[in-house]
């Protein structure tokens, strides 16, 4: 087995006539990495990966694999592999042959390829499978065979682009550990696309968000969703609530926030911030549901909202209240189920509270619309 | 449910109407070919009768066309199948952006009428020579002025348009990502046009090669004028109605009639087969094993209806080699000379009986007269009598007589005046 490289996007820009897809990209990806790019629908995740298979050249910027750059190498020449949004088997050749093809057309003879095949068949649990037609399998099993396929050409980079998206959520999860471990055991780098956070934040060592073509922060899953670095980030990952103000004051790495409805809240600033901000600067401030619980007094202060609960739905290993506070301020609140009285049962006016450490604070900017 | 009684039978009347429109016209053509009257007719029958078939099988200009017809249709086969191919793979993938204006320019041969076509080839490529000045007699000059050649190249223009609708059709549902995929998977252009585009487009290329032969055999309208000094079978054929026509043209019409019953069962019996064996594979395959009929047979009927067509066949063509009308043409000879007789005798007395009167006015001038021969019976239609009629259309006129001799001449004028 071929083991990574790592692969560095510099500067790229991609343009589809006066449409920019892609603006400015910088990633570094270290080899034998699990890197994921994660983003709403049409943010150009697919064109990145595009351009690092080779289908199409950057506008501006290089790409780097191994440290080499593949401007002018074709896609049939470069050491990557893409695993297709919809697999893209082909469905006239036997399960065998797909996974064989690149040592068809590298001109291996029929016995190796089968030898091959049979190998990396039993490596995807599909031992004894080989002479079906790929029309013939389950949704997961043309899955495992896709990757087979694209393992059995050595590839030093993997590129899987939202490979499961077609999958039910039960098989979904099932494939998500299977990706992750087949990456341990054959150790190359993974570059993996989706718009589903949960898959990136479980099997990345590294995500990169994207917005409109921009990156807007590379980071670990945990910086992602505890640090994010911008207003998008913050909403996007993750379930979100946000106050709008600006900076009242600042102390180090806290600031508290005069905010338009719910008063003066204090906040961590997020790390990527901290000396950035100003006074009297246009701020938003993230609190996520699970980090708001009952205040035991109902004394006012830095670190507490007031509200009427609206609504209560149960989730079965918690319950999402949504209240309304001050103002018409919606704010969501997630209470786990630890067979507890129902906060709706608490009556009106309740003080909500968290930790200043939960919050976080940044300049304002525009959010990902649900 | 008497209004919906009503409807089974109005639509089985419809049916039947539809069907009788459709196919009536090739069952009594068929028919034909086995009177052994020398006009294509049911009624009056005449004799059951093969020596249409052989007049067939010996008439040389037929042959020739048969030969031309399908050297051609291979050639158009070839050339159509690769420029719809290649222009359906632009179309859908290489240009989609100029997708309508090439479209339109793709298809317009369609709907340009195949004489303009075939005039237009004929000028075109008298003019390509003459462009590049290719001398009288030289190979290039010999190409551009040969039938086959310009028929291939005229038929083609308008066939690739249907070839490649047939291939768009097909290339609509493709997924390039698969041919991606192979890129991706380190095949060159080469290999992945030829190892996942190619298997793929298998099956529209064999449509569309059945298709374009099919459109290439039956072509008159380019032809005619492509073809100068060749001949195709429409060519023949079309010259042969023009001259007045016999029943061997019914013969071959039913040669080609079960022809394609066959071909189309064939193709039918296989699908079947092969879906049975498909569904076999499933496990859901017809599980009691009828021990008469060979599995093959078994729930396929359109493999039992050509099996029962070739038996047919084979029978006929027994039987042809047995069979001899003769004595039922003596027969029928007989009759008609008696009738003939009966009619002459009739004539010459009516005849002698004016001629007495006559020559009792004027007994100088007695010179009996042969009948009018379309009058004494009707068969204005025997070939003879319209090469008589037309004479300088008699060279092309082939003599039906001289492929079977035996009978074929009592229709002729002459025996008139012989008897
Ligand atoms: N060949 C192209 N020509 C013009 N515009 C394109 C082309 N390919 C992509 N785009 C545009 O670039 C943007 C990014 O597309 P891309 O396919 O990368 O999105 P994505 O992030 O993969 O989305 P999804 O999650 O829906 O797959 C889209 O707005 C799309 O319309
Ligand atoms: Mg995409």
């Amino acid at each position: 087995m071929s083991s990574g490289v790592a692969v560095d996007l510099e500067n790229i820009t991609i343009r589809f006539g006066d449409f920019t897809a892609v603006k400015d990209a910088n990633v570094n990806i270290n080899g034998g990495d699990f890197f994921s790019f994660l983003g709403p629908s049409g943010c150009g995740k697919t064109t990145i990966l595009r351009a690092v298979s080779g289908f199409l050249d950057p506008s501006e910027g290089r790409v780097l694999i191994g440290g080499k750059d593949m401007a002018g190498i074709g896609p049939n020449k470069r050491p990557t592999a893409l695993i297709f949004q919809n697999l893209a088997l082909f469905p006239l050749m036997k399960v065998w042959e797909n996974i064989a093809f690149s040592m068809e057309v590298a001109g291996a003879s029929a016995g190796e390829r089968r030898k091959r095949a049979d190998e990396l068949l039993d490596m995807i649990a599909l031992g004894g499978q080989g002479d079906k037609l790929p029309s013939e399998l389950s949704g997961g099993q043309k899955q495992r065979v896709a990757i087979a396929r694209a393992l059995c050409a050595n590839p030093d980079v993997l590129l899987l682009d939202e490979p499961l998206s077609a999958l039910d959520l039960k098989l979904r999860q099932h494939m998500r550990t299977e990706l992750r471990e087949i990456q341990k055991r054959v150790g190359i780098t993974f570059i993996y696309i989706t718009h589903d956070q949960g898959e990136a934040l479980t099997m990345s060592d590294n995500v990169a968000v994207m917005k409109a073509g921009v990156i807007e922060q590379i980071d670990t899953g945990h910086h992602i969703y505890d640090d994010p670095s911008t207003p998008f980030v913050a909403s996007f990952v993750g379930e979100n609530n946000v106050f709008r103000g600006k900076v009242k004051s600042i102390n180090g790495a806290n600031a508290v926030i005069s905010t338009n409805r719910s008063g003066d809240l204090l906040s961590r600033i997020t790390p990527a911030q901290v000396g950035k901000m100003q006074v009297g600067d246009d701020a938003m401030m993230f609190i996520r549901p699970e980090a708001l619980e009952l205040a035991p007094t109902d004394a006012a202060s830095e670190t507490t909202i007031t509200a009427n609960v609206m609504n209560e739905e149960f989730e079965g290993n918690s319950f999402s209240v949504f209240l309304e506070g001050d103002g018409g301020k919606m704010i969501k609140m997630s209470v786990p189920n630890l067979g507890q009285d129902h906060i709706s049962a608490r009556g009106e006016n309740l003080s909500l509270r968290y930790d200043a450490s939960n919050a976080v604070a940044m300049p304002a900017g525009e959010l990902a619309s649900e | 449910m008497s209004s919906a009684n009503l409807i089974r039978v109005a639509l089985g009347a419809y049916l039947l109407i539809f069907f009788s429109y459709l196919l009536g016209p090739l069952v009594v053509m068929s028919l034909t070919a086995f009177n052994s009257a020398s006009f294509p007719a049911v009624s009056p029958w005449a004799c059951f009768s093969y020596e249409w078939f052989e007049v067939l099988f010996n008439d040389k200009h037929i042959r020739d066309g048969i030969y031309y017809s399908v050297v051609i249709g291979i050639g158009t086969v070839i050339l159509s199948v690769s420029m719809g191919l290649a222009a359906s793979i632009v179309l859908t993938q290489v240009w989609p952006k100029l997708r309508s204006t090439y479209y339109t320019m793709i298809i317009a041969p369609i709907l340009i009428p195949g004489v303009v076509l075939g005039i237009s080839t004929l000028v075109f490529w008298d003019r390509v020579g003459a462009f590049l000045g290719v001398s009288d007699g030289s190979l290039l000059h010999g190409l551009f002025h040969n039938g086959i050649f310009l028929t291939i190249l005229g038929q083609s223009t308008f066939i690739a348009s249907y070839t490649m609708l047939v291939f768009v059709a097909r290339l609509q549902r493709f997924d390039t990502d698969l041919t991606e995929a192979a890129l991706d998977l380190g095949a060159t252009h080469t290999q992945a046009f030829r190892k996942v585009l190619l298997p793929f487009m298998r099956p529209a290329i064999a449509s569309a090669s059945v298709l374009a032969f099919l459109a290439s055999f039956e072509n008159y309208n380019t032809t005619t004028f492509t073809i100068l000094e060749y001949k195709t079978l429409t060519t023949v054929l079309a010259q042969k109605v023009r001259l007045g026509i016999n029943p061997s043209i019914s013969s071959l019409a039913f040669i080609i009639i079960v022809l394609t019953i066959f071909a189309a069962l064939a193709f039918e019996a296989a699908n079947r087969n092969k879906d049975r064996k498909l569904a076999a594979a499933q496990g859901r395959g017809v599980t009691q094993k009828s021990g008469i009929l060979p599995s093959f047979l078994t729930g396929n009927p359109a493999a039992v209806v050509l099996v029962l067509l070739a038996f047919m066949v084979i029978v006929m063509v027994g039987t042809a080699q047995r069979y001899s009308p003769e004595a039922c043409k003596i027969a029928v000879r007989e009759a008609k000379q008696i009738e003939i007789q009966k009619r002459i005798d009739a004539l010459k007395e009516t005849r002698r009986q004016k001629e007495d009167a006559k020559a009792a006015q004027q007994p100088s001038n007695a010179a009996p007269a042969t009948p009018n021969n379309s009058s004494a019976f009707g068969n204005v239609f025997a070939p003879g009598n319209l090469s008589g009629d037309a004479p300088e259309q008699k060279v092309d006129e082939p003599e039906p007589q001289s492929g079977t001799g035996a009978f074929g001449n009592v229709f002729a004028p002459d025996n008139l005046s012989s008897d």
